[in-house]
């Protein structure tokens, strides 16, 4: 496997929520949540019971995926911030330590400057999140494996039950 | 990259279909979409011009059941087929677990089987994946066609190092091997985490 696998851990996803949450409020959101480069979905808080949060991770990873290849066809390093304007909503997609895409859905109640402003801080605190995930899994990785993975007695008995319907 | 979630015991796999331009990618995601449980599986998107080409990708999430208490989820993605749309191929093999390799059986399309193959070699490179230490699927379709080739000389010209080999018929409406396929990769992505992790 060419990059390591992401890890979440239940400390790391606590902090997450919270600070997804602030935010939502600080910057007077609809919705708000977080997803991995490859269209995973990390987190999410917010109205999202009409929402199929699911397509909105893939096609926002998507999006960004092609909007940097865009980026690096004219010399450009990223684009750091997209931002779509709808008549009643709006979508502010920024990536967070080039690692992670964090979405903010919002309409009139709020503001572009406002959004991006509680973004910004929000993006240093996810930041040093992150930080500290990577470290867990290096120094885990590092202590010769002590990592339980419960996939490391998967049987075939296991992998064919998911298939039995 | 497998996603694992701890906190909500999730974990995240993503398979990719590819394969040269109308060799049935688009069709064995719609078929496991039209046969799926509607309670295990999300929407079908289809990013596709006017006439049914996929322009970026086609994406279905599929909820597979539990595997030791962890929720098993794949997203199955297609790519362009289409020479000139290789940015974009580039783009969805980021962060793939699995792949499917779905072949035009047509002895017309082996040249355009052969020319798509080492594209995806190429681009899982540049990923930073080798083709032969993933998990790995040749799908031969269209095995009811006239000029289908014989699957002996398929898998000379397109077998890489015993991957499974699948026949199918992903237009009939049994779906011949469509199921087996996604079953087959899954089996390795899952067995992959084992040693992996």
């Amino acid at each position: 496997m060419a990059t390591a696998d992401v890890v979440m851990y239940d400390e790391e996803f606590n902090q997450i929520k919270t600070i997804l949450s602030k935010l939502r409020t600080d910057a007077n959101a609809r919705l708000v949540f977080l997803v991995d480069k490859n269209g995973q979905q990390i987190a999410a808080h917010g109205n999202i019971d009409n929402l199929d949060t699911t397509s909105l991770a893939s096609l926002t990873a998507g999006n960004v995926a092609a909007t940097d290849a865009l980026a690096k066809l004219i010399g450009e390093k990223e684009f750091s911030v997209l931002f779509h304007e709808g008549e009643k909503d709006n979508i502010h997609i920024s990536i967070v330590g080039l690692r992670v895409i964090l979405v903010v859905i919002f309409d009139e109640r709020s503001s572009l400057g406002l959004v991006r402003l509680r973004v910004k801080k929000a993006a240093v605190e996810l930041n040093g999140v992150f930080d500290s995930i990577m470290q867990k899994v290096e120094a885990e990785k590092s202590s010769g494996g002590s990592f339980e993975s419960p996939f490391a007695e998967i049987t075939d008995e296991d992998i064919d039950s998911l298939f039995s319907e | 990259m497998t996603f694992i979630n701890y906190a909500s015991r999730e974990i995240n796999c993503k398979i990719v279909y590819y394969g040269p331009g109308l060799c049935g990618k688009t069709t064995n995601l719609q078929f496991i979409y039209e046969k799926t449980n509607p309670n295990a599986k999300g929407k079908l998107i289809s990013l596709a011009t006017e006439t049914d080409r996929t322009l970026f990708f086609d994406f279905l999430p599929l909820e597979l059941g539990n595997v030791r208490g962890f929720k098993t989820r794949f997203h199955l993605y297609t790519v362009p087929g289409q020479v000139f749309y290789d940015a974009s191929r580039k783009l969805i093999l980021k962060g793939v677990d699995g792949v499917i390799f779905v072949a035009d059986s047509q002895r017309e399309r082996m040249d355009a089987n052969v020319e798509s193959l080492r594209n995806l070699e190429l681009n899982l490179k540049v990923q930073g994946y080798e083709i032969r230490s993933l998990p790995y699927v040749l799908q031969l379709n269209k095995r009811d066609l006239p000029s289908a080739l014989p699957v002996e000389e398929m898998k000379a010209k397109l077998g890489l190092n015993n991957e499974p080999v699948l026949e199918a018929i992903a237009a009939s409406d049994e779906g011949i091997g469509v199921f087996d396929t996604l079953k087959a990769v899954a089996k390795l992505v899952l067995q992959d985490l084992t040693k992996t992790t």
